[in-house]
């Protein structure tokens, strides 16, 4: 999380459209914003009678000893309590609505963007880092949530304020009011060129504290190496280089930056002593009394607060635009494409399925799949092998339609598979991958993740064909177990079993192991899929692989090079032909 | 708390020469209402303006110096917190980076993380507070109170009354707030969690459809969020119209009491004008002080947390002579009777008591100069301990490693892992060039460093990039492929010309071809290097000079491949299913 208090002016890039998207937010909830618009500049208007009784109040006690008029006292100093409790309450009602808009439109956001992102292709997420989506939700929304809060109302309340004040202050004395109108200029010129001077040091700081983040991030997580080859002192130099940095533009920054508060009251002060001055010289000459005096110092005590504010208002609303810009930018990601209007539901599968022909590439220019063609028959054992990078996954991201292809045809039991739903052809298939996934609950709930309603009888079961189940029960929670984040207190063989676990549970009539057991000692690794083959008997596997003996018995093995099946046939078939899958094999015995 | 101050103690006199530039600013400012009351009390109506503009001189004197010393002493308390942090983070960093592996698991490297960057700016802005608002507020509040009391005690007694009171609420409020925002971030970090989950997942969960279930999920914990957020927000929004309305009850008593005063000949008009302006310094110090001491509690629970590193006594260190064990054999590298539990001497952490069952058990086994050991075994067997208690990141709980006859305790660690070139497993490279990742930090010519990446394989690949072993490699590694990655790891073990080289399943990237050429540069070139290969693929290591076999942190069978093959039906069984019976 980036430190608070770092603001960085980012203008958005469409301010304009990006207001009109967020005013649709606020929309929901016109009548309350309406009705707390009414009412604060209401408060405003009140607060500012304040001074003005006080003002008058003092004038009545200024009478001197022996002619005070109690009576005219205590009528103002009353009406004034009334006036400052009355806004009071409606500034603390206020806020409270305040915190339910703002907080309510934050949760529509979140909800938003969640269901966008079940909406998106899984390309935009091999394409964007987690850790910048989710700064989405943690950190944007949040500042345009904060931002609605307190600057909406700061603003509409700043200028009441402002103009009331200024109002007063003609009102009471106009030869006075000369004073303010000379130092505010002066204040809000002040500002703007400290704002221009700090915002590159403080843009300089954030830059230098990500440096060092990143740096130890990168670091500590190498830590154990750093030790191995003694290269401590080495990193500790080179991290005392990135730490003078930051401390270094955090001094360069703040040193500017901490003039800002004093000079401003410094102006402020002046100002007072300009209309104490000039106050008691006009009070010599009787054109204003010592209450107006009071009064007026007091409204022009309100009058500087928001002008001194503005400023940084202004910042605020800035980056919360760019906050809410980032947002929006997510919210109109292209969708996955919706299923064709005549798409049917895949029932009663069968299992046979036919690749022609099929061309595709990540990015347009880049074909990693030429013309790739293979059949596989309902029950059948299908093994792709090849380097790294031949495209492999790949397959799996077509036959699944995480990824359409862009040329040739994927056909599911001899239909087109977009004449399918996606839904119902995803749900054909289980899948292992490589990348093994866990969430943050108990080991039953991600073993039961695929089916739902699954009994306690069913999921034991599935454990204990992936042999996952001893491990489990020696758990003090056995089933029970919560997994924390990551999976970290479980090894990354157990968590493989697991999902191989949640695989067999769900019932599909094909199956997609994509490296499923490579952390799996191979001990292990045979026991579960010969439990897998069983299970699977009359349905169709896809099986990647590094470990050529895992496949060895495939029906059907195809050898992919480059994008292109370069070989396909049983391994005998394979072997025989002394081509590039015997030479794959024979490595191993090298 | 401790440990801020301590590290401020460095700097104690630029600190007090801070606190008293703001010492005196901060009265200087709260002579400015005096000047202005006597001006309108005394001067105004004596109609003596040459003293109106001597006073009026006399407070834009006042208010230009406040802000001169506020500025001096702001400086000076920033430079002061600036280099405070920066200690700070150089003892937090050296301390992080030499904990030993027992230490680091106890943290874990996320929190390690976090205290370096968010904990430690915590602190500093801490600091930097402590000098400045932390010094003026209360200066302001107990000045006010002396200059109100002087002005006129009668009217200062309401000032007497009502603080407190304000106290009271401010306080009650924050006991309440502190712990409501805890609950939001433990709210938030749900979201975050599950965001995450279904981020990395995002196949699993369209491949089962499962999008409504965890638009479910994620709602609940949406709600719940937003309830918190709620809460807090409205709780925390409160002091400030409290805080205006005591205020202003304050000043209506004022006007009040002081019309009767002034009716009575007590007081004059002006001091109630000048009771208007102390009241509210007082109240936006006491706001201040309020802020103060919430960043206080947070600094405090961050400091304890930067604490608890930076008081680890990082490194093993060696022990004395008498306590070593002592060997006969002289063998390079020696496992006699080792028995290690990873939870052994702390376990404190709950959840870790259910597992006493030992990493290893009774391991002994021994490698003469220049031999080679293959370690094979399940998920979970302790290849990898092995490798742990021979670096010494941890101690064995029982019996004793040696290395080259001499027990590993009795070596300075630094010298002891200088013997070796290691890759581990899920093994980093950095954001540098990769001929600084593969010379990392030690003094090795190029051409060392091309030799190895010959040796490694990763020569052909290298050299194929324009700028060859100067270029630069993603965080992580991210822009090499996973074969890559491990065989410029490779690069790094072998470039020193280790006399140990150790290899925890370092080429499960690679494809067959490559890992057995990889194998037979090795041997080749470094024969003289004791090497110990841990592996999953039998075809790994089974040309070695001994290979072991290990079961639940037990030895399942030692001694060569056909020795095995005979002797062992684990080893056998692994063999078969890997390499199939016909071979």
């Amino acid at each position: 999380m980036p430190p608070r208090g770092i603001t960085v002016m980012k203008k958005p890039k469409d301010a304009r459209g990006t207001l009109r998207k967020l005013l649709k937010y606020l929309r929901r909830y016109q009548p309350i914003l309406l009705l707390v618009l009414l009412f604060s500049v209401g408060s405003n208007i009140l607060s500012l009678l304040g001074p003005n009784l006080a003002g008058k109040a003092v004038n009545e006690a200024a009478a001197g000893a022996g002619h005070v008029n109690f009576a005219a006292v205590k009528y103002y100093a009353y009406r004034m309590l009334l006036v400052y409790m009355i806004s009071s309450v409606i500034t603390i009602g206020i806020n409270i609505v305040m915190m339910y808009v703002s907080k309510g439109i934050a949760r529509n956001m979140r909800r938003d963007v969640f269901n966008k992102l079940m909406r998106l292709p899984v390309s935009f997420f091999d394409r964007n880092a987690a850790g910048d989506i989710i700064s989405r939700v943690s950190y944007d929304i949040d500042v345009v949530s904060t931002c609605l809060a307190t600057d909406v109302v700061a603003i509409l309340t700043s200028f009441v304020t402002v103009l009331g004040s200024l109002i007063m202050m003609l009102i009471i004395s106009p030869l006075l009011s000369v004073v303010i109108l000379v130092t505010i200029p002066f204040s809000i010129s002040y500002t703007v060129y400290m704002r221009k001077k700090t915002q590159p040091r403080f843009a300089k700081r954030s830059k230098a504290y990500g440096t060092m983040n990143g740096f130890v991030e990168e670091m500590l997580s190498g830590q154990k190496s750093i030790q191995a080859y003694a290269y401590e002192d080495q990193v500790c130099a080179d991290f005392d280089r990135v730490n003078h940095g930051a401390a270094n533009a955090y001094y360069d920054a703040d040193y500017y930056g901490s003039t800002m508060g004093p000079t401003m009251g410094c102006i402020n002060n002046i100002s007072l002593a300009l209309v104490g001055m000039l106050g008691s010289a006009l009070y010599m000459f009787g054109s204003v009394s010592l209450g107006q005096i009071s009064s007026f110092i007091l409204y022009s005590r309100r009058f500087s607060g928001p002008i001194n504010e503005i400023a940084n208002i202004i910042n605020e609303l800035f980056s919360a635009l760019s906050a809410a810009e980032r947002v929006f930018n997510l919210l109109e990601e292209t969708e996955e494409a919706a299923d064709a209007a005549a798409a049917a539901e895949l029932k009663d599968v069968k299992g046979d399925v036919e690749l022609q022909h099929v061309s595709f590439g990540y990015d347009p220019g880049k074909t990693i799949l030429h013309d790739l063609s293979l059949r596989a028959d309902s029950g059948k054992l299908i093994a792709i092998v090849g380097p790294t990078g031949a495209g492999k996954s790949t397959i799996i991201n077509l036959l699944m339609r995480f990824y359409d292809a862009q040329g040739g045809m994927i056909c599911v039991d001899e239909k087109e598979i977009h004449s399918y739903t996606r839904s119902s052809l995803r749900g054909a298939y289980a899948m292992v991958l490589q990348d093994t996934w866990l969430f943050n609950g108990t080991i039953f709930d991600n073993i039961a993740y695929g089916k739902e309603g699954a009994t306690e009888e069913e999921v034991i079961r599935a454990a204990k064909v992936a042999h996952i189940h001893p491990f489990i029960m020696r758990l003090p929670q056995g089933y029970q177990t919560v997994i924390s984040d990551n999976g970290g207190n479980i090894s990354k063989g157990q968590k493989q079993l697991l999902t191989i676990a949640r695989a067999m549970l769900y019932d599909a009539r094909m199956l997609i192991l994509d490296e499923a057991t490579s952390n799996v000692d191979t001990g292990t690794e045979r026991q579960v899929q010969d439990a897998m083959r069983r299970l699977m008997q009359d349905k169709t596997c896809f099986v990647i692989a590094h470990r050529l003996s895992t496949i060895k018995n495939a029906d059907l093995i195809l050898v992919v090079n480059d994008g292109d099946v370069v070989e396909q046939g049983t391994h005998e078939e394979l072997m025989k032909k002394r081509g590039f899958y015997h030479k794959l094999y024979s490595a191993q015995f090298e | 708390m401790k440990l801020i101050l301590s590290y401020m103690k460095k700097y104690r006199w630029t600190i007090v020469l801070a606190l008293v530039l703001k010492l005196a600013a901060t009265m200087l400012e709260l002579l400015l209402p005096y000047v202005l009351e006597y001006t309108i009390d005394v001067a105004a109506p004596a109609k003596d303006l040459p003293l109106v503009i001597v006073c009026g001189v006399v407070m834009i004197v006042l208010a230009v110096l406040t802000c001169l010393l506020n500025i001096r002493s702001n400086r000076t308390a920033i430079r002061n917190s600036s280099r405070t942090a920066y200690d700070i983070r150089r003892d937090l960093f050296f301390s992080s980076l030499h904990l030993s592996g027992r230490q680091t698991d106890e943290v874990g490297l996320a929190s390690l993380i976090s205290r370096m960057t968010t904990d430690s700016y915590n602190v500093q802005t801490f600091a930097q507070i402590l000098q400045t608002m932390g010094i003026r507020a209360p200066i302001t509040v107990i000045g006010g109170i002396i200059v109100t009391v002087s002005m006129d005690v009668g009217l200062a007694s309401i000032l007497l009354v009502i603080l407190p009171i304000m106290l009271v609420v401010i306080i009650s409020v924050s006991l309440r707030g502190i712990p409501l925002f805890d609950r939001v971030q433990q709210r938030i970090d749900a979201i975050v969690r599950i965001m995450r989950e279904n981020i990395t997942g995002i196949r699993v969960v369209k491949a089962l459809s499962k999008e409504e279930y965890e638009r479910q999920r994620y709602h609940e914990a949406n709600e719940q969020m937003n309830r918190a957020d709620r809460k807090a927000g409205i709780v925390m929004s409160l002091p400030g119209p409290l805080m205006s309305a005591a205020l202003n009850i304050g000043l209506t008593f004022v006007i009040l009491i002081g019309a009767r005063r002034v009716n009575n000949g007590q007081t004059q008009p002006g001091v109630i004008l000048a009771f208007l302006t102390y009241f509210n310094m007082i109240l936006f110090s006491i706001m201040a002080i309020n802020r103060v001491f919430m960043m206080a509690s947070r600094a405090n629970a961050s400091a304890a947390r930067i604490g608890a590193v930076i008081s680890q006594s990082p490194e093993p260190v060696p022990l004395p002579e008498e306590q070593l064990a002592k060997t006969a054999s002289s063998d390079l590298i020696v496992f006699d009777h080792v028995t290690f539990n990873y939870n052994a001497v702390n376990s404190n952490a709950g959840s870790k008591e259910d597992e006493p069952q030992p990493a290893l058990t009774d391991i002994s086994f021994s490698i003469p100069k220049g031999g080679s050991l293959g370690i094979i075994g399940a998920t979970g067997s302790g290849k990898t301990t092995i490798i742990n208690l021979l670096m010494r990141f941890y101690d064995a709980t029982e019996g004793n490693v040696f290395i080259g006859g001499k027990d590993v305790r009795g070596y300075d660690v630094k010298e002891l892992r200088q013997k070796f070139g290691t890759v581990f497993q899920n093994d980093v490279i950095f954001a540098d060039t990769l001929e600084s990742n593969i010379r990392f930090g030690r003094s090795l010519s190029s051409e060392q460093i091309r030799s190895a990446g010959v040796d490694a394989l990763a020569d052909p690949f290298i050299s194929a990039y324009s700028d060859g072993y100067r270029h630069t490699a993603a965080i992580k590694g991210a822009n090499l492929s996973g074969g890559q990655r491990q065989r410029v790891l490779i690069a790094r073990a072998l470039a020193a010309l280790p006399e140990i080289l150790i290899l925890d399943d370092s080429s499960s990237a690679l494809d067959y071809r490559t890992d057995a050429e990889l194998r037979h540069a090795i041997r080749e070139h470094h024969s003289e290097s004791t090497t110990v290969i841990i592996a999953q693929r039998v075809s790994s290591i089974m040309g070695l000079d001994q290979i072991l076999m290990l079961d639940e942190g037990r030895i399942a069978g030692l001694g060569t491949h056909s020795q095995l093959m005979e002797s062992c039906p684990q080893y056998r069984s692994v063999y078969e299913t890997q390499m199939g019976e016909e071979v």
